[in-house]
């Protein structure tokens, strides 16, 4: 029998029941838009991971104080370690081969007033480096000026929503606002940007490090931004950086190193297995179709059995029955995968109108996993139903169903 | 010929390749059957024998001429001689007009004649009747036994298992069998 014969005959089978047929389409459609959709999440997740840090270029080294052993586990996020990260040592390592910018970074809650309004706000003591570091734009007025890298200026450039509270309508800069204990003049306002990696920047005020240093009475940082040139490799500046701290902290490099590339690999590998976990999870469901699958066909072995035997009867080999009954399944499987894909993407594409911040995408590899593992199960679960269909004894099979 | 359980038909599913020997031999054109491999006899079936059984055994999802066109099929025929011929054949019992007609759309007689039109589309040397007439009323009974004499005239072998006395009395040799054993082999 030629095999475009056989797929035409199935074809027939299965039309000629179509609400059964629909039926079994429907429940292999439902895995594999499960298995797309969830990993289209997932997809989306990962992709959200990595926008949030492409803002801060792809090459980036973190330099936290304290070893991440002393505290076990985590980089500690406020310093309570024994020897601090100074401006100096920032500025001894911002002279490090390889490393084309550097900004340092020392936040603190202060009291932010001006007239009879005052808020809570979060100041980032940092130098103008820092702009093009986390790619902050200046929407109005301009960046840290030059001497503000080491000199405690008493200026600010203001988040997009803190000017607006602060100031309405407003022109805010040019303006003077108090924070903390000290008198600052608004130099420029952010370009609103939004949340990133857990910070606000619309809500915080930027101001000069050795403003930041005065305003909270400390010389420790809380971290060190290295931007590396083009090419540096980011283990060799990463090695110097450790000699550097050694030579000024005699002898330990009480330093965490963190590449960006390190932390958005290890997102990756996180992402990637949980998405994984899911696709498996959500492939169960083929499973259960597939055994839904092999039940129909049994009963329809069952129903089918006076064919059966006329087709033997006819002179058809066992081989050519059993590729009829597996072909049926294929057929069917094929047919609710490929709806399924559709109705996913369809899904998926609703999704991304509804959230656009989130970025939902189909990945590569899902549509043809779920494909080939409905196919699979297919074939699994109905090979036991064709093979009994291949081995009915024809003369019992012509007298009908039992 | 016989009585219902006499083995009438259990010989001629024997005859017919569908069922093996406990003791002894079939043999097909001199050659002894009974050892062939499931796929050769199901070759042979194929090539040399065509089945006519009391409940035509059409299937009901198909027309006339894709039920005729299915011995073609699994011989792995291409569709548009399988067209050409199961249309001819049928066009040969009478039914030129019903081909694209589905079996629940036809009479019994008409039924039958499908069924007789895919026992001969292949051309087999030895056509096999399993009360053909059984489930017929006298009309269609008629038509069936008109059309299964004309084949045999043109030079078909045809085996018929009936308990209908007046049919049994048209053949040219008759075998009465009782309880599992020929009884009776009579010629002429």
């Amino acid at each position: 029998m030629r095999a475009l014969d056989l797929l035409r005959f199935d074809w027939r089978v299965v039309a000629a029941a179509p609400a059964r047929s629909a039926l079994l389409a429907a429940a292999f459609a439902l895995g594999v838009a499960a298995v797309v959709l969830l990993t289209s999440v997932g997809e989306g997740a990962r992709r959200y991971v990595d926008a949030e840090f492409a803002v801060l270029g792809s090459r980036l080294l973190v330099i936290f104080p304290g070893r991440n052993e002393t505290v076990g586990g985590h980089p500690p996020l406020y310093g309570e370690t024994p020897r601090d990260l100074t401006l100096a040592d920032a500025e001894t390592l911002s002279a490090l081969p390889g490393v084309a910018r550097m900004a340092p970074l020392l936040p603190g809650n202060l009291l932010a007033s001006r007239g009879g309004r005052a808020r809570e706000a979060l100041a980032l003591g940092t130098t103008r480096a820092f702009f093009p570091i986390r790619g902050l734009r200046v929407a109005r007025g301009r960046a840290l000026p030059a001497a503000a890298d080491r000199e405690a200026l008493p200026v600010a450039v203001l988040g997009a929503t803190l000017a607006r509270e602060l100031f309405g309508e407003q022109e805010a800069v040019g303006k003077r606002l108090r924070l903390g204990d000290w008198r600052v003049r608004v130099i420029g306002v952010l370009a609103p940007t939004g949340q990133s990696l857990g910070l606000d920047l619309d809500e915080v005020a930027i101001i000069p490090v050795a403003t930041a240093m005065g305003l909270f009475d400390t010389e420790g940082l809380l971290r060190v931004f290295l931007e590396l040139e083009p090419g540096a490799d980011p283990r060799r500046v990463e090695a110097a950086v450790r000699r550097v701290v050694r030579a000024r902290h005699e002898g330990e490099d009480d330093v965490t190193v963190v590449s960006q590339d390190a932390v958005l690999a290890a997102f990756g590998r996180i992402l990637t297995t949980l998405n994984l976990a899911v696709a498996a999870i959500a492939g169960v469901s083929l499973v259960v179709a597939g055994v839904l699958a092999m039940n129909v066909s049994l009963i329809a072995l069952r129903r089918r059995r006076a064919e059966i035997g006329l087709l033997k009867a006819l002179g058809a080999p066992a081989r050519t029955v059993g590729l009829l009954f597996l072909g049926e399944a294929l057929l069917l499987a094929l047919a609710g995968s490929v709806a399924g894909m559709l109705v996913a993407r369809a899904l998926v594409a609703l999704g991304a109108r509804l959230w656009p911040a989130f970025p939902l995408a189909v990945p590569g590899w899902a549509e043809p996993a779920a494909l080939a593992t409905a196919l699979a199960a297919a074939l699994a679960f109905s090979w036991w139903p064709a093979v009994r269909a291949a081995r009915l004894d024809p003369v019992v099979a012509l007298r009908g169903a039992d | 010929m016989g009585p219902s359980g006499s083995g009438k038909s259990t010989l001629l599913h024997l005859v017919g390749l569908l069922d093996r020997p406990d003791r002894g031999s079939v043999r097909l054109g001199g050659v002894a059957t009974e050892h062939l491999a499931e796929e050769e006899r199901a070759a042979l079936r194929r090539r040399h024998i065509g089945f006519i059984f009391q409940a035509f055994h059409l299937i009901g999802r198909l027309s006339a001429l894709e039920n005729v066109e299915l011995p073609l099929l699994l011989a792995g025929v291409a569709p548009a001689e399988r067209r050409r011929r199961a249309a001819a054949v049928l066009e040969r019992v009478g039914l030129a007009d019903r081909l694209d007609h589905r079996p629940a759309e036809l009479s019994g007689g008409q039924q039958q004649r499908v069924a007789i039109a895919r026992a001969v589309v292949t051309e087999p040397d030895l056509l096999l009747a399993d009360e053909p007439t059984g489930n017929l009323d006298r009309a269609g009974g008629r038509e069936v036994v008109d059309l299964l004499e004309a084949l045999n005239r043109g030079g078909i072998t045809l085996i018929l298992v009936t308990h209908d006395l007046e049919l049994g009395e048209r053949a040219p040799r008759r075998i009465r069998m009782v309880d599992g054993a020929v009884a009776e082999d009579v010629r002429g």
